[in-house]
């Protein structure tokens, strides 16, 4: 049975100020539309408030947020456990690994994305990639410091008809260069279709001996004396990093008959330096995007004012 | 989803409070657990990161190679590194520089005891690589910072609720960290000086 009185309730206080109506005469409209007529929840919400919407002779955008939740923006859900509004685009829908799980992927809006996790037993209509929903009632979660939204039974979906931009939550990093990580230089990948793993001796742990594509990486290490971040840098960023394009990767390695030599020249490029690297991140990654040395003047003077004051 | 072991974080140290940082511990039992210096201003370092002038590079190894380096740092303080067999890269960096160039070194702090029973406190590094003024400066500037930093937590902590290494830090030295300040203000005074000399003077 869907609970009908949550959803009748959260219509009436939005429509408190306009129309004199009780939540169970709201309540019986949404049941005979989900009941008998088996629409599902969220077509009977917005059918529902249609009606109201035309009794008041208001405008949809002059509705109020309903059942108290907070529109948020997702880059600013930081707490678990916060029943909250989103409107977002689904980016990417993942394979759903458990039973109870009917979707899973990921939804965003102007400011970042976050995952979301629909269940199967609350019974509602699909999402499909590269729309734009509201989500009504959506309960925020943590694991392992990552925030995610899970999608309820009491959860309202809405198609909007407008698209917007993803935001990418790029994150700024800044330290000096320290390591250069096992798989950097010139690698070759997989070229089985949207495989994309990097060989090991000419091997892809998927699809066996292959032959590979050469690509130009670096998986680094920032530091700033505070905190460790590892960076990838593809073979754009990396270029422009060291000043060594792919073509140059490969005469490199034909003249030393040895791949390894692109990555020991990348060190002595690199190593060292200062760099601030914006980019997304990907599980404990950041993607550069665009990457600046720092090798700008330095204000000694504001620092020696602190250091004299203490 | 497998635990990684974190990186260990690269402290910013000036050679002086390196030198000083005698004591070292371990957080666990394990055999392979990290080992860390105390730092006298009150916080474990099991990496450094440093910038400065290579002033010199001898083989003092006896039957295979064994490199020392001498880095200075602006204070004329000097960080001492070793690198044999087991450091080829950096080995071979300092067989190959020429005395003097600025060089950036990550390494792991190591100490040993002499006969007369002092400790003495070195770097083993993993890389050396040789850099620019500019990221010199950019060095020198940032370790004034998180020296200062680590004073100013030393010295919030003495009356309030202590933090871990604070308390380690009084119990094992005898040390005043006024003298780390004192090499944060020198570090930046030569910065500055450097920095005026090499300015276009005005008319």
């Amino acid at each position: 049975m869907t609970d009908l009185h949550t959803p009748a309730t959260e219509i009436h206080e939005q429509f408190d100020d306009q129309l004199d109506l009780s939540v169970d005469e709201i309540e019986e409209r949404l049941e005979t539309l989900v009941n008998e007529y088996k629409v599902p929840l969220s077509e009977a919400r917005r059918s529902v408030v249609n009606t109201y919407l035309d009794e008041a002779g208001m405008e949809r955008d002059q509705l109020s947020g309903g059942g108290g939740n907070e529109e948020v923006d997702i880059a600013d859900i930081d707490a678990p456990e916060e029943w909250v509004d989103v409107t977002g685009k689904v980016v990417e829908l993942w394979d759903a690994t458990a039973d109870a799980v009917a979707q899973v992927g990921l939804i965003g809006d102007e400011t970042g994305t976050i995952k979301f996790t629909k269940w199967s037993k609350s019974d509602l209509p699909e999402l499909e990639e590269g729309t734009v929903y509201s989500l009504r009632n959506v309960v925020t979660d943590e694991y392992q410091g990552r925030f995610s939204i899970k999608l309820n039974r009491t959860t309202t979906i809405e198609e909007l008809d407008e698209d917007l931009e993803v935001g990418d939550d790029a994150v700024e990093v800044e330290g000096a260069l320290v390591d250069i990580q096992s798989g950097s230089g010139l690698i070759k990948r997989c070229p089985e279709e949207d495989c994309t793993r990097v060989l090991q001796n000419g091997r892809c742990n998927e699809h066996g001996e292959v032959e590979g594509e050469f690509d130009l990486r670096i998986k680094g290490v920032l530091d700033d004396g505070e905190e460790v971040t590892e960076v990838i840098f593809n073979e754009e960023a990396t270029e422009e990093l060291t000043g060594i394009s792919l073509a140059e990767g490969k005469e490199m390695a034909m003249d030393a008959l040895d791949t390894t030599v692109v990555a020991d020249e990348m060190r002595q490029k690199v190593l060292g330096r200062y760099y601030k690297v914006t980019g997304p991140t990907l599980g404990r990654y950041v993607l550069a995007n665009e990457q600046e040395r720092l090798d700008g003047p330095v204000d000694a003077e504001a620092m020696l004012i602190k250091a004299r004051s203490i | 989803m497998a635990a990684t072991p974190t990186r260990e974080v690269a402290r910013r140290v000036f050679a002086q409070e390196f030198n000083d940082a005698s004591y070292t511990f371990k957080e666990s039992d394990d055999e392979r657990a990290p080992v860390y210096v105390l730092l006298p201003t009150g916080e474990r370092a099991n990496r450094v990161f440093l910038v400065g002038t290579l002033t010199e590079t001898e083989d003092v190894g006896e039957d295979s190679e064994y490199w020392q380096g001498r880095v200075v740092d602006p204070n004329g303080d000097t960080f001492f590194m070793y690198a044999g067999q087991y450091q080829p890269d950096a080995a071979s960096m300092l067989r190959e520089l020429e005395p003097p160039a600025y060089v950036a070194v990550v390494g792991k702090p190591r100490t040993y005891e002499t006969d007369e029973g002092e400790v003495n406190v070195s770097v083993r590094p993993e890389s050396i690589s040789q850099v620019d003024e500019a990221t010199r400066d950019r060095w020198v500037v940032e370790t004034a910072e998180r020296t200062l930093d680590r004073m100013q937590a030393f010295e919030d902590a003495e009356g309030g609720e202590m933090d871990e290494y604070v308390q380690m830090a009084t119990e094992q030295y005898d040390l005043p960290v006024e003298n780390y300040r004192r090499a944060a203000v020198g570090a930046l005074e030569s910065l500055e000086d450097q920095q005026r000399e090499s300015a276009p003077t005005e008319q």
